[in-house]
């Protein structure tokens, strides 16, 4: 051991014997993995969901607050921005939950091969974009649909 | 490498102590990591419930809202949905803040975060309550 530093770098083995732990080279060292993408975007797409469960805290609040507020409200989930908004939640939520399944699985030791974590993948991103294209489709239709109703 | 575990004895960083407890910095990870993965699965058919919810309300004018809101199955399906969510989002953004935050920063960010979701879960239930009283003003349809 020639450097101090070097002391942080010792971890345990589960058996209790010493170990020199890997030191990782930097970010830009290593070429582009669709699993490091995954991976990251997991995390943004839990802070994404948190945000888009506070703006529907918000539109819970603006249905307790009375008609005036939740017209208000409407207003915003009508818009295209705020549909645009309602995508991109549904988007992440939908990948974080794919995401978290997938952590699951990890935590019980399968899947976790380098071969099976690239197939599954692929997988992810198949899954993630075809589910939220079906749920938002859904949901913009049955919402238009309705609002045609009510005004009779 | 091989002979590591006589080697490096005296000059790690931890102590004898907790070497033999094994336990981290704190000893509390192992809770931390269990609650953000049990809120996890509790957290998969909530969603769900509320994915139905948002499909059975969208396009409605407000009086089905509030009637909605007031029935207690619902109102209960959603604090246990908002408090499960707004737990595992701080236990979340710990973590995160844990990996990027580094030095003074960390403990007010830390504590910021606790206070965050601590009210925006209260606001969430309190919401769910004004709805439910909304609910019992309303004229019955």
């Amino acid at each position: 051991m020639q450097d101090v530093r070097e002391a942080l770098y010792v971890g345990q083995r589960s058996d209790g014997s010493l170990i020199r732990r890997p030191m990782s080279p930097h970010l830009q060292v290593y070429r582009f993995r669709l699993s490091m993408f995954l991976s990251i975007a997991n995390r943004a797409a839990g802070v994404v969901s948190a945000g888009g469960a506070a703006l529907g805290v918000l539109w819970l609040s603006a249905a307790a607050n009375g008609p005036k507020s939740f017209a208000r409200a409407q207003r915003v989930t009508g818009h295209p921005l705020g549909r645009l908004v309602l995508a991109g939640w549904s988007l992440a939520a939908v990948y974080h939950l794919i995401a978290g399944i997938r952590h699951l699985i990890w935590d019980s030791a399968r899947r976790f091969d380098k071969a099976e974590i690239n197939e599954d993948g692929k997988k992810t991103v198949i899954a993630t974009l075809a589910t939220t294209a079906a749920l938002v489709g859904a949901l913009f239709a049955v919402a238009s649909s309705r609002k045609g109703k009510v005004t009779s | 490498m091989n002979d590591m575990s006589s080697d490096l004895r005296v000059r790690t960083m931890r102590s004898q102590l907790s070497r033999a407890q094994g336990l981290g910095a704190a000893g509390s990870g192992v809770s931390h990591w269990w609650t953000e993965r049990v809120t996890a699965i509790a957290l998969v058919p909530l969603s769900g419930w509320f994915v139905v919810q948002v499909f059975r309300l969208a396009g409605s004018e407000h009086a089905t809202v509030v009637r909605w809101g007031g029935k207690p199955v619902n109102a209960t399906m959603l604090i246990a949905l908002m408090v499960l969510t707004f737990r595992h989002m701080q236990l979340g953004l710990e973590v995160i803040v844990d990996d990027y935050v580094h030095g003074r920063a960390h403990l007010p960010v830390r504590l910021a975060i606790k206070v965050g979701a601590l009210l925006l879960g209260l606001f969430a239930v309190l919401a769910v309550i004004r709805l439910m009283f909304a609910s019992a003003r309303a004229p019955a349809a």
